[in-house]
């Protein structure tokens, strides 16, 4: 088809730039990534994965497990929270109802607002005002609040990809509807709820602004859940600033790497397979 | 107690918990508007509003101390037009490329490494910014190489992602018959995807837009590591010297800051919500009128 018609001047251009383009956004990636991969993996050590952090060894540990823990606390503030207010709107809440209209419009809100805005939030609200400080405590309810819009949206989409028919026949064998929402449509609501979670680790792993006026940016693990620490993030922001250290902060750069697009991949085969089932 | 009964008391038990959660956004939002307005107008106020939003001088060791943010809202917004001029362009052809021109085996690699570049974190890529971007712009350009240029160049790669996503599924979203029509009209394929498909999915692209320039302005670390961070008000030509942004300013002094300093800072942050806010508002506008 290509074939009768003649290419004017305009798409030649038009197809050259279109070409450039996304030969740029490529190169974007392949520029990061490889740098980032290609310096830092040389620098991966056993010693950066020591128990302690001292001035000498610049060990990545303490910031792994105080990774971890925010995660896991954040996780299980806002994951139960994310579920039942999506339960809420796709099962329960009627057409048009002006509650619903406000949760979506708050949440939108959520969405948008910037890192640095929740790190501000977090610090007088939770460090001053409620007197948590610096601590667990503090990060972890900060994250669970910036990751709450991403995880109600994606149990949204996959209660309302769940057929109806599975809903009438729960209703039709005597189910009540909290036996149909428990029993039925969340089991298989299921692994795309798993999908936004992950996307959700992987935001709170990637955070950094918010992490370290909450739950600060001290080089050891955190004793208690009101004691302070630091993310991987929060870890690698330290180092390049000190730049003291251009080896560590180059093999942390790529930790955090290494563990987003595990993350990433791990988030796209857990979609992939829903699309398989479906 | 039937059992009837019993059923009853625990669907309205489950019902209740899921209103509360539900409710949750909401009081999440409440909290956030109460305590950063409640800190940082009061503050705004006794400095004068619009001594504090014209002020070009940010001086809070001075005796009295000068909280003026003019050259950090003038900073934001010299980065934010940057990232634009680098990322719109180049977003919206890849966009293009994404829905209209993509073979089916290079779309299966492009478009989860298209979702990688939107989770890489900031304080990578502002790392790759420092060591790589700010030695290739001092080289390049001259300067010290800390200036509006690099964090421009930054974030342009970093909202690349939000513009090529949310374009490429409003391109998408317009009928095939739209393309269908311009080629049986006798239209290249390249006319019909650029005459014809894309303006069709204009406001669509415009919320793509708008949702990068949102991200642009909140954008902290990556522009901290790379922007030189002074805050002084700078011209326009003036775009190979350092510039310190809204989001710069809270996070580089809201670990030491005490009383009206950090009353300062919550008010700077009151502004880049605000910026924000209307930003969103305008994102929503479009993604209605779209319907994507």
């Amino acid at each position: 088809m290509q074939n009768f018609k003649r290419k004017k001047p305009s798409d030649i251009i038009l197809f050259a730039l279109t070409w450039l383009s996304i030969g740029i956004t490529a190169a974007v990636l392949v520029l990061v990534v490889g740098y980032v991969l290609i310096n830092g993996i040389p620098f991966i050590r056993p010693s950066l994965f020591a128990r302690e952090f001292t001035t000498q060894n610049q060990s990545l540990f303490p910031a792994l497990i105080g990774t971890l823990m925010i995660v896991g606390l954040s996780l299980i503030l806002a994951v139960p929270l994310g579920v039942f207010s999506a339960i809420y709107l796709v099962e329960y809440a009627k057409r048009g109802s002006r509650f619903v209209a406000i949760v979506r419009l708050t949440t939108e809100t959520l969405a948008g607002i910037p890192s640095i805005v929740y790190g501000l939030f977090g610090f007088i609200f939770f460090g001053v005002f409620l007197g948590w400080g610096l601590s667990l405590m503090s990060g972890s309810f900060t994250t669970s609040i910036m990751i709450l819009p991403l995880i109600m949206r994606t149990t949204e989409e996959s209660l309302k990809s769940v057929p109806d028919t599975y809903r009438e026949g729960s209703f039709g064998l005597g189910a009540g509807r909290l036996r149909t929402v428990m029993r039925i449509i969340l089991p298989a609501a299921t692994p795309g709820i798993l999908a936004g979670v992950i996307l959700a680790i992987g935001r709170i792993i990637g955070e950094t602004a918010a992490i370290i006026f909450t739950l600060g940016n001290v080089a050891r693990m955190p004793n208690n859940l009101f004691d302070t620490g630091r993310t991987l993030s929060a870890h690698m922001y330290a180092l390049a600033n000190e730049g003291t250290h251009p080896g560590e902060a180059h093999a942390t750069a790529a930790v955090l790497l290494i563990v987003v697009i595990l993350i990433n991949a791990l988030s796209s085969w857990i979609a992939r397979f829903i699309r398989k089932e479906s | 107690m039937g059992k009837h009964s019993l059923v009853f008391y625990k669907e309205l038990a489950a019902k209740i918990l899921f209103i509360l959660s539900a409710s949750a956004a909401i009081i999440a939002v409440g909290l956030i508007c109460v305590f950063l307005f409640m800190q940082g107008l009061p503050a705004m106020w006794d400095m004068g509003v619009i001594r504090f939003l014209t002020g070009t001088d940010w001086r809070p060791t001075w005796n009295p101390p000068a909280f003026g943010i003019l050259p950090m809202i003038v900073g934001s917004i010299y980065v934010t037009v940057g990232a634009i001029l680098f990322g719109v362009p180049i977003g919206i052809f890849a966009a293009v490329f994404m829905a209209k021109f993509c073979p089916a085996p290079i779309y299966k690699i492009l478009k989860p490494a298209i979702n990688l570049l939107a989770g890489i974190p900031s304080v990578v890529y502002g790392y790759f910014g420092m060591v790589v971007l700010v030695p290739f712009v001092r080289q390049t350009f001259g300067g010290s190489g800390n200036s509006i240029l690099t964090a421009s160049i930054l974030l342009g790669m970093m909202i690349l992602p939000t513009i090529i996503t949310i374009s490429e599924s409003a391109i998408r979203a317009i009928p095939g018959e739209i393309y269908e029509g311009a080629i049986a009209l006798g239209a290249s394929h390249e006319n019909a995807s650029y005459r014809v498909v894309l303006p069709a999915a204009k406001s669509g692209v415009m919320a793509s837009v708008i949702l990068g320039i949102g991200r642009a302005v909140g954008e902290t670390m990556a522009v901290r590591m790379v922007a030189g961070n002074q805050a002084v008000l700078r011209m326009p030509h003036e775009f190979l010297m350092g510039t310190r942004t809204l989001t710069a300013n809270v996070v580089i002094e809201l670990g030491y800051a005490y009383g009206n300093h950090r009353a300062a800072l919550v008010a700077t942050g009151v502004v880049l919500f605000i910026f924000v806010m209307i930003i969103n508002a305008l994102f929503s506008l479009l993604k209605k009128k779209e319907g994507i």
